[in-house]
This record gives structure tokens, C-alpha cells and sequence, in this order.
């Protein structure tokens, strides 16, 4: 019972002062959990990968999973619940107060440079996430020229062109074109 | 399945206040129920992190359903990335508060945590080596090809409609080079864009 108050607790500070997203939040976690003595660094690196392929977003897979090895399913709900509230009360707070202020003038002015730089961050993440997927870590230095094959993996250079293509021209369910191109990914590349 | 025809209905709060009627109190059910199932989905097809969200709420919430605006999403986002918390709960929390009120924010978040929770459980329970299988590696890899895909289609969408002038897409390729180059916190740029947008109130008024 201690552990469970115990992880709710963990997993409320780090949901109430994590800032700048899922993965920025990682190694606070692994910081604050040492106090159980349960992972090592490599332990904790495997949770982090499978928390990748696993449905959700990392952090929460990443909470479950620290949740479950210290004290079983009670473990999880509870770092889940500690890990989630404090977002619900601020976002509640927040969204109340932005609501109430959004055309005061000097908001506004904040607004039209935070909008543009929110777009950029969305381009950079979707930049990263056709890096790791499609680009292929080279040991063999800078060989994007002599030899691009080794660098690129033409298969889910192909998924991507597609799914842009898909996206951009039909109404598909953005749902429906990840399954597919996971289940072609299995195959090819 | 309530899918789909709870998306006319303006405020269904003030509705049962004036009817006291079982009709608005449907209604209401009804939405959370829809934010439950789309938040579920949404929650099952995030992989990796909370930005690959960004499409599925754009074609549920926005497309389907039109509980928001574009550029309210924009909004959104940005605040999710600048408060503390994750941005997959943050943005769910914001939106299912919109449309439903603080009953509608709390469904949202257990509905988007809910995937994560179960598959992690089935995962230990079951297998011991799911990430050493090389059939799921390259799934992954082909999702999150596609994920980008869509992120990049979403975005410029989001961009037409929220981004206003030139110096709008200067702050945004700023933005772009400074995350991807630099690796920095999102925080540092939105309190760099804080500054900014204060210099140019500044500016602006005394141009006036």
C-alpha cells in the first residue's frame, strides 16, 4: 500500500513539473524512480523501446510498465492516475482562463508568434519521425552521396511518398493508412 | 453507435436547464460517449509521441465531427507544449473540456491513457521478447513513415490557416531549424516566442 501512495506521488511530480513533452520527460522518470530500486539503466532503455511499439503515447506506456514492476496492476493505475491529474487540473484551469483572455491585445500578439513557432515544432517532429524511419544509421560516415542506398531504406521511402500522396489527395482515415503501411512495413522493408 | 450525430448540438448544458428534457440529457450522454470512443481510437494509434496525434484529432474532432476549428487546434497545441504534462493528455484533457464540459475532460484522458495501460498489461502478461521480433520493428518503422506523412500533410494544412504573414513562416522556419539542429526544449521556444510576441505588442503600439 506505502508503494502505490508512494508511486502515485512520483508520478504526480513528474506529471506537475515535466515540461516540453512525452519524451523530454524520460529521464525524469528514470531519475525519480531509483528511490524504488527496481531498474537499471538498460532495464529501463528496453521499457523505453517497447513503450515505442506498444499503442499510446511513450510516457504513458513508459508510467504503466515502471507502475507494474514495482507493485503490480495497482502500481500502474495508480502512476497512471498520479502521472495524469496534475495535467487535468491545469489544463482545466488553463483552458478556462485562455478562453477569458484570448482577444486581449497583448495575448493576441503572444498568440500570432506562438502559433507559427507550434507549426515549426510539428514540422520538426514529423522531420524526426521520418528520420528514424526512413533514413537508416550509417557507421560508415557520410555516404548520402557516394552511395544513398545504404543511408536510405527505398521501401519506407515508398510508404511515405504514398501515404503524403494518400493524405494529401483522398479523404482516407488517417487510421486505416498507418495500419496498412505497418502491415507492409512488416513485409518490405 | 452515437457516431456522428451528436456534432450540431451547441451547448446541451443550457439546453437541459431550459428543458429539464430527457432529449438534452441524451445528448449529452451521447457526447461523452463519442468523445470516449474517438479518444480511445486516437489513444490506440498514438505511437511514440503525442504529436502523431495531431492528424487523428484533425480528421475526428475537426473533420468528422467539427467540435473545433483549425486553428484552434493550433491553439491547443501550442498550450499543451508549454504547460506542464504530456501533450497527448494535455491536448485530450483541452478539447474533451470544450466539448463537454469537466466530465467531458476527464473521459478524454482516461479514454486516450487507456490503450497505453491495457497493452502495456497484455504485453508483460503474455510475451517476454515482443521488441527483439523483427516483423515488429519494421511495422513500426512503416507506421511511423506514414505518421510523418500525414503530420507533414496536417501541418501545412494548420499552417494556410494560422500562419498570417511573412514573418509568421520566418518564426516557423526558426523554429523548425532551432528544435531539429539544436535538439532544444519546446519550452525554450515558446518562452523565446513569449519575448518576441511581447517586443512586438510593443512595437506595434507605438507605431500607433
Amino acid at each position: 500500500m506505502f508503494t502505490i501512495l508512494k508511486l502515485f506521488l512520483v508520478f504526480f511530480k513528474i506529471g506537475l513539473f515535466g515540461f516540453g513533452g512525452g519524451i523530454a520527460t524520460l529521464p525524469m522518470i528514470f531519475n525519480d524512480i531509483q528511490t524504488f530500486n527496481i531498474m537499471s539503466v538498460k532495464d529501463f532503455s528496453d521499457i523505453v523501446a517497447l513503450s515505442q511499439i506498444t499503442p499510446g503515447p511513450i510516457a504513458l506506456s513508459t508510467a504503466t510498465f515502471v507502475g507494474f514492476r514495482t507493485a503490480g496492476i495497482g502500481g500502474s493505475i495508480s502512476a497512471i492516475i498520479g502521472f495524469a491529474l496534475p495535467s487535468l487540473i491545469i489544463v482545466i484551469i488553463v483552458s478556462s482562463f485562455f478562453n477569458k483572455f484570448k482577444t486581449n491585445p497583448i495575448v493576441e500578439s503572444v498568440l500570432n508568434v506562438i502559433r507559427p513557432t507550434t507549426i515549426g515544432m510539428i514540422f520538426a517532429a514529423a522531420f524526426i519521425l521520418f528520420a528514424s524511419s526512413v533514413l537508416i544509421k550509417s557507421t560508415a560516415g557520410n555516404t548520402l552521396f557516394t552511395n544513398p542506398q545504404s543511408l536510405i531504406s527505398i521501401p519506407a521511402l515508398i510508404i511515405f511518398v504514398l501515404a503524403l500522396f494518400f493524405s494529401a489527395k483522398t479523404k482516407i482515415n488517417p487510421i486505416i493508412l498507418m495500419l496498412a503501411a505497418g502491415i507492409i512495413g512488416a513485409f518490405v522493408i | 453507435m452515437a457516431k456522428g450525430r451528436v456534432g450540431g448540438v451547441s451547448d446541451s448544458g443550457v439546453l437541459s436547464q431550459i428543458f429539464g428534457g430527457k432529449e438534452a440529457d441524451m445528448k449529452q450522454k451521447n457526447k461523452l460517449w463519442t468523445l470516449f470512443i474517438v479518444f480511445l481510437k486516437i489513444g490506440t494509434f498514438t505511437f511514440g509521441g503525442g504529436l502523431v496525434m495531431l492528424p487523428l484529432i484533425q480528421k475526428e474532432i475537426v473533420e468528422k465531427r467539427k467540435w473545433i476549428e483549425d486553428d484552434e487546434i493550433v491553439d491547443i497545441f501550442a498550450i499543451s507544449q508549454s504547460i506542464p504534462g504530456i501533450i497527448a493528455i494535455n491536448s485530450s484533457v483541452f478539447i474533451g473540456k470544450k466539448v463537454a464540459g469537466i466530465r467531458g475532460a476527464i473521459v478524454s484522458a482516461f479514454a486516450v491513457s487507456l490503450p497505453a495501460f491495457l497493452s502495456i498489461i497484455l504485453i508483460i502478461s503474455l510475451f517476454s521478447s515482443v521488441k527483439d521480433n523483427i516483423f515488429v520493428g519494421k511495422a513500426l518503422r512503416g507506421v511511423l513513415a506514414a505518421a510523418s506523412a500525414l503530420i507533414i500533410v496536417t501541418s501545412v494544412r494548420l499552417a494556410k490557416s494560422s500562419i498570417k504573414n511573412k514573418f509568421g513562416y520566418i518564426i516557423s522556419l526558426i523554429s523548425f531549424l532551432v528544435i531539429v539542429v539544436f535538439n532544444i526544449n519546446a519550452m525554450w521556444a515558446i518562452i523565446a516566442s513569449i519575448l518576441i510576441g511581447l517586443v512586438t505588442y510593443v512595437i506595434n503600439r507605438r507605431r500607433k
